[in-house]
């Protein structure tokens, strides 16, 4: 049976809510540790969890990109697998190139944590359904960024996967969230493992482990 | 040979933590136009000759030290 991968690296945080998040969702998880490789014939689907991945020095994301394991995600994200960036994850496959753009620290200087209200832009990626989707934010550094011309063609190219309601972080264009030109690599800041069942407040990131996974 | 890379966001990059420290200075009673915060990465790599030091910073800068979507870095030999 394939099995959905949950990269690790020292620092990461939220690897213990996907692992969780992933089983909740029917699918069988492992750890694919930052100095491992894994075969993408074993895959089903990959995770890339939030946290402080090597501490964010350098830049959030800059260190555990150039890892080894990342070098399967970004063989397995070129046969079309499903790659699920979340926070640090999503600084790290923007990183990696995996993704365009670039995230800096948000325009308040502060670290924020609380829910937000996304809204789903992107009808084709083969991700949640839903509509809209209630998630919490946990970041200092989440204040995405592309240049004018990037924003355009990710508008253009239907990238633009998730935006904020009410902007938190000074993000261009309110974007919480992209897809790669495939549709198949996507990340977002905010934190659908923290949200998948009722009593953690909302079951809206539940769908995230089904969908394309 | 020690070689320093300069990194800076982009001009065009909202610099928000150089605002905050201007912003800091100007309530302090100083006055200045303008702040921007960088790193400054010092390098000791294994070469004597400038020039070949020079060409190994630059290799590493571009590999992971700045990223080009948003910085800009300057190299200066230090010793």
């Amino acid at each position: 049976m394939k099995k959905v991968a949950v990269v690790r690296f020292p620092g990461t945080n939220c690897d213990r809510d996907v692992w969780k998040a992933v089983e909740l969702a029917g699918h069988t998880p492992f750890w694919a540790w930052h100095e491992d490789r894994f075969s993408s014939s074993d895959v089903a689907g990959i995770v890339v969890p939030g946290g402080f991945s090597f501490g964010d020095y350098l830049r959030a994301g800059a260190l555990a990109s150039r890892s080894p394991v990342m070098e399967s995600v970004r063989e397995a994200s070129k046969k079309g697998i499903p790659v699920l960036g979340i926070c640090n994850g999503f600084q790290i496959l923007c990183e990696a190139g995996l993704l365009p753009g670039a995230l800096l620290k948000n325009k308040t200087l502060r670290f924020i944590d609380r829910w937000v209200t996304l809204k789903r832009e992107n009808a084709e990626a083969n991700w949640p359904a839903a509509e809209t989707a209630r998630l919490p934010v946990a970041h200092g550094m989440g204040r995405y960024y592309a240049d004018a011309d990037l924003v355009k063609k990710l508008w253009d190219k239907n990238q633009v996967w998730w935006t904020y309601e009410e902007n938190p972080n000074g993000a261009v264009d309110d974007i919480a969230g992209i897809t790669n030109e495939q549709g198949n690599v996507a990340a977002l800041m905010p934190h659908p493992e923290r949200a998948v069942e009722k009593w953690m407040g909302s079951a809206d990131g539940l769908s995230f482990f089904k969908g394309g996974l | 040979m020690k070689i320093g890379v300069k990194v800076m966001l982009k001009p065009e990059v909202l610099d928000i933590q150089g605002r905050a420290v201007a912003e800091n200075l100007e309530r302090q009673g100083r006055h200045l136009n303008q702040c921007r915060v960088g790193k400054f990465i010092e390098l000791d790599v294994p070469s004597n000759s400038r020039d070949e030091a020079l060409k190994q910073a630059r290799e590493m800068a571009d590999y992971v030290l700045h990223n080009p979507l948003i910085e800009n870095y300057t190299l200066e030999v230090i010793e």
